[in-house]
This record gives structure tokens, C-alpha cells and sequence, in this order.
């Protein structure tokens, strides 16, 4: 075993490159995944079954089918409908659409973890839907659910490499191009793994502390 | 839709199919085997081996899937001389990472089986071997099924990531037909349901095995909705 912190030093600029990308990655996949999910949950809720059946057949095969193919499907089927986007919005579009399927099933538990007398309370002070939800219902659901929310956060971390087939240059990205001009495989590698543990336990931490001031 | 595939694409497409079930089984056997020997290590009463277990669990929950195959593929035959055959590295990167998934619902189903039922064991001088063997997994594990069958759709996505390692799974027979027809929608859609119908096929023989496990402790199974548990991915929540 043959370490070169020599290799580690020149990486280290390409590794940095690679972590703006993967967190740019990372925050808009969230927050695109955190909209979506929502909306799902909402359509999942309304009483009509032709809204519901669909959504739920998309979502459920969405869920069940691996983030890669469908970062290949979104990357070169798209294009041939004629809809260009750069490699990282497309992505962020894979990644966002792949977790607003986790999320939707955490808002709903957070949605039905509201007690009923909230929802008869609104009634009692004749609330129109509307503001029964964003006023009553949401607030409380989603204090309720941002622990398990973080939970996905962390999960979307260790999927952003993925990105790397469909030529994001992020972390991973960025590893392998080093590696494949320098040749030195062992330290791009380790490094970025160490950073996934770095990052990933820090986030958990992050979160630890948010949990226990919300819930 | 006009379709473009010829019999021989669709024998390329059975091939793909072929390496990912043969991955799934072993990395699958693979990851229960570190699953148990994790989990109940966790249990120990040295706090050594607690550490060590705890250790594993958190370094391979902490990092990717694909850095896992990075570092089996390309630095373990560089850095240790240890060339692994695709199929087995695979396994490895597999079995070991969501090892370390599994590992926590072991543990977390363990630690719910009722206090009393430990102090039994103990009342009757089991030793801790037995407890675990006689009394405790027998209870633990039907309550494992439903996380592990999450788990398994998790390592049936997953193994689609050995295409990127150039193993000729089912999204790499994808990638190929893509090139070879000029022609990306139809192939991948139908990439992407076949690994929809053996998700939907691994559910099913969960929920039969858990309902089979069930009876054999003398318990009803809850008929409620898979989905419920579905959060085992985002483990730090058990």
C-alpha cells in the first residue's frame, strides 16, 4: 500500500471544484424533492380516484426503479422530445423527482400525525380549505416530519455521485477525471469517500440538535 | 410505437436480467449474513466488539454505494494488489454497504423484543448464546421482514450501479441498445419496468415469508400498508 499525500495536495483543488457541485446538487435536489413530495401527498389526498390512481402508479414505479436508469432516461430521452437542459439541472430534476417520492410518504404521516380535533377546530371557526391547510394543518405536519425530511437529505448526499454518469463533473466526477490524467487512483478515491463520511456524520449532527429543538 | 428491437436485443436484454439476479441473490446473501453478525455484535457485553460493530455500521452507512465500487474496483487492486472478479467485487460493495443498513434493523429489532422475555431467559440460565438463538431472533425477526424487504428493493436499485463499472447487468444491456438503435425512449422504458416487476416480485415473497414466520410464533400479521415502513433507507430515524 503506497500513500502520496503529494497526490492528495494536487487533488485537493479539483476536490473543491466537486464539493460546490455536489451541495448545489444536493440543496436544489432538497428543495425541489421537499415540493414535489408535498404536491404528491396533496394530489394523493384529493377525492377524486382519477387524480389519485396516476399519481400513485407514477410515484410508486418511481420509487421502485433505480435513480441511474432514470438519470439515463431524463439525460438522453429528453432530448429526443426536443427539451435540452444542462447536465446539472438535469440531475437536480433526477435526484428532486427520485426523493419526492420518499417524501411524500413522510408528509402523509406527518398529515395524518395531526390530531383531528385540529381539523375540527378549523371547521368549528368555519376556515375555508385553504387556510385550514396552510394555516393549521401544514404548520404542525411539517414541524413534524423535518427530522425524517433530513433523514432523505442525507440519503440524496450518497446518491449525488450518480450524477457523475451523466457528466456532472461533482465529486466522484471530479475524482475519476484526476485519476484518469494523474493515475493515481487510491487517494481521489479515499479522499472523497472520507468526505462522504465527514459530511454525512456532520449532517446527522445537524440534525440531531434540530430535532430536538422542534419536536 | 414502432418497436425497434430484434430477438437478439431482447437475448442482451435477458443476459442484463441474468447478472442483475445473480448480483441481487448473492449481494443479498451477502448482506443478511453482515446484517446479523453486525447487528448482534452490537448486543455484545464486551464494549470492543459493540465498538467495532458500531464502527462498520457507521463508516459504510456514512459513505455511497458507488465509492464503496470505486474503491473495491479500482483502488483495492492498486492499493493491495487484490483483484477482484467483477461479479464478486460487486457482491462485496453491495453486501457490505447495505450490510450496514440491514445491520440497524437487527439491532433495532432485537432491542424491541420485551424486556421480560430477556429476564426469562435468563431466569431459566439460558446462556446469552441461547437467549439470543431461542428466544430473542425467534420474536426479532418477522419483525425484521418488512425493513429488510424495503432494504432489498434498495439493493435491487442498487445494483444498478455496477453498469458504471462495466458489468453487463440490465441498465449496461440499457446502455448498449441505447447506442446500438440511436434510440433511447422505448429501451429505457423498458428497463425501467422490468426492475419495477422484480421490485414488485421481491415484495411479494417478503410479505409471504413474513406472514409464514408469523404464524410459526403464533402471531397475526398486521394488514396494513407496506409503505408505512418505507423510511428504513433514512435508517438514523429507527
Amino acid at each position: 500500500m503506497n500513500w502520496d499525500w503529494n497526490a492528495v495536495a494536487e487533488f485537493m483543488p479539483h476536490f473543491r471544484d466537486g464539493l460546490v457541485v455536489t451541495l448545489q446538487a444536493l440543496v436544489l435536489g432538497s428543495l425541489l424533492s421537499f415540493t414535489l413530495g408535498l404536491v404528491w401527498t396533496l394530489l394523493m389526498r384529493t377525492p377524486t380516484r382519477w387524480v389519485r390512481w396516476p399519481v400513485g402508479v407514477f410515484t410508486e414505479f418511481v420509487r421502485n426503479t433505480p435513480l441511474l436508469v432514470q438519470l439515463f432516461f431524463l439525460f438522453y430521452v429528453l432530448p429526443e422530445w426536443g427539451l435540452t437542459f444542462s447536465a446539472l439541472t438535469m440531475g437536480v430534476i433526477g435526484l428532486g423527482l427520485h426523493y419526492s417520492t420518499y417524501t411524500m410518504q413522510v408528509y402523509r404521516a406527518g398529515i395524518e400525525g395531526v390530531p383531528a380535533g385540529q381539523w375540527e377546530a378549523a371547521k368549528a371557526l368555519n376556515l375555508p380549505l385553504r387556510r385550514t391547510w396552510t394555516a393549521v394543518i401544514l404548520p404542525q405536519a411539517v414541524r413534524r416530519v423535518v427530522p425524517a425530511l433530513g433523514n432523505y437529505v442525507i440519503s440524496m448526499l450518497k446518491d449525488t455521485p450518480l450524477l457523475m454518469t451523466v457528466t456532472v463533473l461533482e465529486m466522484l466526477g471530479e475524482a475519476r477525471l484526476f485519476s484518469q490524467r494523474a493515475f493515481e487512483f487510491t487517494e481521489p478515491v479515499t479522499v472523497i469517500g472520507l468526505a462522504f463520511i465527514v459530511i454525512s456524520y456532520l449532517a446527522s449532527l445537524l440534525l440531531r440538535s434540530l430535532e430536538r429543538r422542534l419536536v | 410505437m414502432n418497436s425497434s428491437m430484434t430477438p437478439g436485443l431482447w437475448e442482451l436484454v435477458l443476459d442484463g436480467v441474468w447478472v442483475t439476479v445473480q448480483l441481487l441473490v448473492l449481494s443479498a446473501v451477502l448482506a443478511t449474513a453482515v446484517a446479523f453478525a453486525a447487528g448482534i455484535a452490537r448486543t455484545h457485553r464486551l464494549w470492543i466488539v459493540r465498538f467495532l460493530a458500531g464502527l462498520y455500521t457507521e463508516v459504510f452507512r456514512g459513505t455511497s454505494a458507488l465509492i464503496m465500487m470505486f474503491w473495491v474496483f479500482f483502488v483495492m487492486p492498486t492499493a493491495f494488489g487484490w483483484q477482484l472478479v467483477p461479479l464478486w467485487a460487486g457482491t462485496l460493495a453491495l453486501g457490505l454497504t447495505y450490510g450496514a443498513y440491514g445491520a440497524e434493523v437487527v439491532r433495532g429489532a432485537i432491542a424491541a423484543v420485551p424486556q421480560a422475555q430477556r429476564d426469562a431467559g435468563i431466569a431459566l440460565s439460558l446462556t446469552p448464546w441461547q437467549r439470543m438463538r431461542l428466544v430473542l431472533l425467534p420474536q426479532a425477526v418477522p419483525e425484521m421482514i418488512p425493513p429488510f424487504s424495503n432494504l432489498l428493493v434498495e439493493l435491487l436499485k442498487g445494483t444498478a450501479l455496477v453498469s458504471i463499472m462495466g458489468m453487463g447487468d440490465l441498465a449496461f444491456s440499457g446502455n448498449l441498445i441505447r447506442l446500438a438503435l440511436q434510440e433511447s425512449t422505448e429501451i429505457y422504458t423498458y428497463v425501467l419496468v422490468i426492475y419495477f416487476v422484480l421490485a414488485f416480485l421481491l415484495t411479494r415473497v417478503m410479505r409471504g415469508l413474513e406472514k409464514n414466520l408469523k404464524v410459526r410464533t403464533g402471531r397475526t400479521v398486521r394488514t396494513g400498508s407496506p409503505e408505512t415502513t418505507a423510511d428504513v433507507k433514512a435508517g438514523a430515524a429507527a
